[in-house]
């Protein structure tokens, strides 16, 4: 592998500037004569929108404008859009209620803003905006699904009658019912996943900069995916058309799915640049992160697993209300069907399965994809439902979970998915021989002793990464490919630039990808940059989601390295006057093989560029790009358990021991893997203890800041127990599977088993606060 | 407006502004010393945390007036030139960093935990002390290694001085 190869924990390149403040993040920029936008936003979850009275903020000192949700419809800037048709059950498309980047009439959920003051400062923006008057008129609102489903319900959306989105199902019903039917033994279980707010730790910004002479406009960002976001503010928002719209998303201080999302402020920083012919900076502030940033999961399901007298599962049937909020954001759709239902079979063998999942409009933030998108809330439900069954039908829980692994692979579940590799009793043996499974019930009973409930809880997650497949998803509804893209630019003199449509905001991209270059050539990672995140510099990309990057981004890359290696052994081959076969490359030489003929890569790149003796009719140069679009999704796949301790007088939970053993395929850089399901497992844990975002009935958020959301500290987690089993992935040459989301896929139901598995009663529901856990302990 | 005096990474500056700027918007807007980050408003989350006179204080919960006369040392000014503070050499080495933006904050408040606890630092310890300091990437494993890691390289570099 090389000391900077693949494979090689190499400290990351990135880093110099992150750790010295030298940074550069959106808020961090500064362009001349930039004013700044502060948003006004409905203290109402649904309210009417009868005047809004700019005038006294216009007189204040510093105020360049206060444009309305009005003007911007009037300017027929386009609504926001999702990017994902689903069908319901009954053949009608999905109904989507209008969302105007500024509400002109009617708000839908607290936060969502109706004007926009422009003005020379923040502080004076903020100023003016405390002397615009808003006059609403309240109506009744609903956050709750099942309440929002009722008849008589507030109704958010005309076109969405009863506020339903859609019904959407998937799999064999007949099938499923005849299961049932014939069942030994029946598993009921519900669950609620409870809402989440992602918090990455920068709030999200963006400066907008419209140049009237070439009317071109350049939009700093905090996106995962600027190109995308280039592509929908201009085929969907009438901004620009693309050759007239630069994304530039700089450092970018995390995403969790996020910031794939184009939301409103960017739309309306663009639309008021040109408006005021000056740079409009908008940057967040945490609340409005909490009000305006897409949430994550808030299902309610209620579903029942069918098993034979000899425990192998032979049906599952699953109901889902998914709480989309006030409106339908960008991949929302998608996020409760084809991400979750779709790995509704988890790491088992179940012949049938039927699901049903009704999408809800409520007056809450919209929710969409969040670290993991619909996967976490699959496994979350099969893994309380495997241990539910496992405590019901008095077996062990890792040996009914082995009872039904899938061990045969290509597996075809029923519902989409072809799994294509994996091994999930070697994942399992290792995470229950680095917890000392067989030692557990010794110190179980230790504890009790101390006066401490013990318990162990086992999750064996899969998840569908490397999204996708383009011909697949478009199939199934999706408005874009979900290929990757790559440039290798060598220069004369050897050095090599790597542009890249993946985005990095956190991942380490900078270092991984030029690992892959380095093992490849053999020249170290300093002589090679990885340019990504400006859509001036580098084609076309999909971004970085869903576990992608390296999957699908890595494998662009190796493509287009691969053509710019077969045309640098041609340049090579003429100058040895060696045969094209005969060249191999090793530690930085192209060599004849078995003999001591070589030429440096640089001498090959600077061949490559004088032109003066290149082979008869090559071109000159040495720059190649791919595209790769993916043939499968990939499925990684592991095995969590979690032992911890309950305080019976409190409630409080402490953890033991927390292992990990994950089926990521190759690695290409282990520590940054790891750091990856470090981080995965903090927000895996952080839902199961800790984080809730909550609305009151009339659709209030009461978690709007770090005062009253809990997020997970330091002293809230242990230090995590990793280790890898690996089956390459068989889908991509680099046989990789993506690592990015699987700690937070399988974190949460490892912990509620374990909690129940202490108090020895199974119905808890996430967050599991010490509150709640006494409760539950302490319920008739 | 007020002319706030203060001595910033070793240079002593004078800077006019609004009474109500806090020290963080002194620092950011005004010295353009955009390694301290801003991640909450409500002083939970550490992305501001600098030093002033050696201790670690938020600089979003501090009037920039309040600084008037203090010592104040930003993440741009613990290194020597080219020659990273310990605390730095071990967030790099130990990958206790993802996407960078919590890691001045807690760089800042780490040296201090050290400097209080004088070397005698345990996990325990040190994931109690990070109280103040949100992460979002990391789940802090990586970050508790790279403070335990550095307090035995301060402890080093002291012994040398």
């Amino acid at each position: 592998m090389g000391v900077e190869g693949i494979g090689a924990r190499v400290v990351r390149k990135e880093d110099k500037r992150f750790i010295t403040g030298k940074g550069r993040y959106v808020d961090d920029i500064k362009l001349q004569g930039m004013t700044h936008a502060h948003f006004i936003r409905s203290p109402h979850a649904h309210a009417k929108v009868k005047k809004i009275d700019s005038s006294a903020a216009l007189k204040m000192p510093g105020v360049v404008a206060v444009l309305t949700g009005q003007q911007i419809v009037d300017d027929k800037v386009g609504n926001l859009i999702c990017g994902w048709a689903i069908t319901s059950k009954d053949g009608s498309p999905m109904k989507m209620g209008a969302w105007p980047a500024m509400a002109p009439e009617t708000v839908r959920f607290v936060g969502q803003a109706v004007a926009v003051v422009i003005a020379d400062s923040k502080n004076l923006a903020r100023d003016a905006a405390e002397a615009v008057v808003v006059d609403y008129e309240e109506l009744p609102a609903v956050a709750d699904v099942h309440a929002a489903i009722k008849a008589g319900a507030p109704q958010l959306h005309p076109e969405a009658p009863g506020n339903q989105v859609y019904d959407w199902v998937i799999g064999d019903e007949g099938a499923t019912d005849a299961a049932f039917a014939k069942a030994a033994n029946v598993v009921k279980l519900d669950v609620t996943n409870n809402r989440l707010a992602p918090n990455a730790m920068e709030p999200r910004a963006a400066i907008a900069d419209y140049d009237a002479a070439d009317e071109h406009f350049t939009l700093y960002t905090t996106s995962q995916n600027p190109h995308v976001a280039r592509l929908v503010l201009s085929a969907f928002y009438n901004i620009a058309p693309e050759h007239k719209l630069r994304v530039i998303a700089p450092d970018v201080g995390g995403g969790f799915g996020s910031k794939i999302f184009i939301y409103p402020e960017e739309m309306v920083a663009l639309w008021a640049s040109k408006k005021v012919g000056r740079p409009v900076k908008w940057t967040g502030d945490r609340t409005e992160a909490f009000l305006t940033d897409a949430h994550g999961r808030d299902h309610v399901t209620h579903a029942e697993m069918a098993f034979d007298a000899s425990n192998k599962i032979t049906g599952l049937k699953v109901k889902t209300y998914a709480n989309f909020g006030a409106y339908m954001s960008l991949f929302s759709s998608s996020v409760p069907t084809y991400l979750y239902a779709t790995l509704l079979s988890g790491q088992y063998n179940i012949p049938t399965i039927h699901a049903e999942v009704i999408g809800v409009y409520t007056n809450t933030t919209p929710v969409d994809a969040y670290r993991g998108a619909g996967r976490p809330e699959a496994s979350y439900l099969i893994e309380r439902l495997m241990e539910t069954a496992a405590r019901q039908l008095k077996v062990d829980p890792a040996e009914l979970r082995r009872t039904n692994f899938i061990t045969q692979f290509p597996h075809q579940t029923p519902v989409i998915m072809a799994y294509d590799t994996g091994d999930f009793n070697a994942s399992l043996d290792a995470a229950m021989k680095a917890i000392d499974y067989a030692g557990f019930a010794a110190r179980k009973a230790k504890a009790k002793g101390d006066g401490k409930l013990r318990g162990i809880g086992v999750s064996c997650y899969i998840e569908a990464c490397g999204i996708a497949p383009s011909k697949a998803v478009g199939s199934l509804g999706a408005g874009v490919g979900l290929w990757e893209s790559a440039e290798v630019r060598v220069n004369p003199v050897g050095t090599i630039e790597i542009l890249t449509g993946s985005h990095s905001h956190g991942q380490g991209h900078e270092t991984t990808f030029c690992q892959l270059v380095a093992d490849r050539l053999g020249v170290p990672i300093s002589q090679v940059s990885i340019v990504h995140g400006d859509t001036d510099k580098v084609q076309f990309g999909m971004g970085t989601y869903g576990s992608r990057s390296a999957a699908v981004g890595l494998t662009a890359i190796l493509k287009a390295m691969e053509k710019m290696e077969s045309k640098a052994k041609k340049i090579a081959a003429h100058a040895l006057e060696a045969s094209e076969a005969d060249i191999v490359i090793e530690n930085g030489e192209f060599k004849v093989t078995g003999t001591d003929k070589a030429i440096a890569f640089p001498m090959v790149a600077l061949a490559a560029y004088t032109a003066h003796n290149l082979p008869e009719g090559m071109e000159p140069g040495l720059k190649e790009s791919a595209f790769y679009d993916p043939t499968n999704f990939t499925f990684p796949a592991g095995a969590y358990i979690c032992e911890l301790e309950v305080d019976p007088g409190t409630g409080k939970t402490s953890f033991v021991n927390f292992v990990a053993a994950d089926d990521f395929g190759r690695l290409i850089n282990p520590m940054i893997v790891e750091g990856q399901v470090h981080g995965g497992l903090a927000q895996g844990i952080g839902q199961a203890l800790l984080e809730h975002a909550i609305y009151d009935a009339n659709g209030q958020p009461v978690t709007a800041s770090f005062m009253d959301y809990s997020m997970p500290r330091a002293d809230d987690l242990p230090s995590f127990n990793l280790s890898h089993t690996t089956t390459l992935c068989p889908g991509n040459p680099l046989g990789i599977k993506g690592c990015g989301e699987a700690g937070a896929i399988g974190a949460s139901a490892a912990v509620i088993n374990a909690i129940t598995d202490a108090i020895g009663k199974n119905n808890l529901e996430m967050p599991a606060t010490p509150d709640r856990v006494w409760r539950t302990i302490h319920a008739a | 407006m007020s002319t706030v005096k203060l001595t910033v990474n070793g240079k002593a500056v004078a800077v006019d502004v609004e009474d109500r700027t806090l020290l963080v918007h002194l620092l950011r807007d005004h010295l353009n010393l955009t390694g301290t980050h801003v991640g909450c408003d409500t002083s939970q989350c550490g992305a501001c945390v600098v030093h002033i006179d050696g201790k670690a204080v938020k600089s979003c919960t501090m009037l920039a007036g309040q600084a008037d006369g203090a010592s104040v040392t930003t993440i741009e000014g613990i290194a020597k030139g080219d020659e990273l503070h310990p605390m730095q050499a071990a967030f790099r080495d130990n990958h206790g960093l993802q996407c960078g933006y919590c890691t001045p904050g807690m760089i800042m408040s780490a040296i201090d935990i050290v400097h209080r606890h004088g070397g005698q630092l345990d996990e325990a310890t040190v994931r109690h002390e990070l109280e103040g300091n949100i992460c979002r990437c990391t789940g802090y494993h990586n970050i508790v290694k790279a403070v335990l890691d550095a307090a035995g390289r301060m402890k080093v570099s002291q012994a040398a001085e």
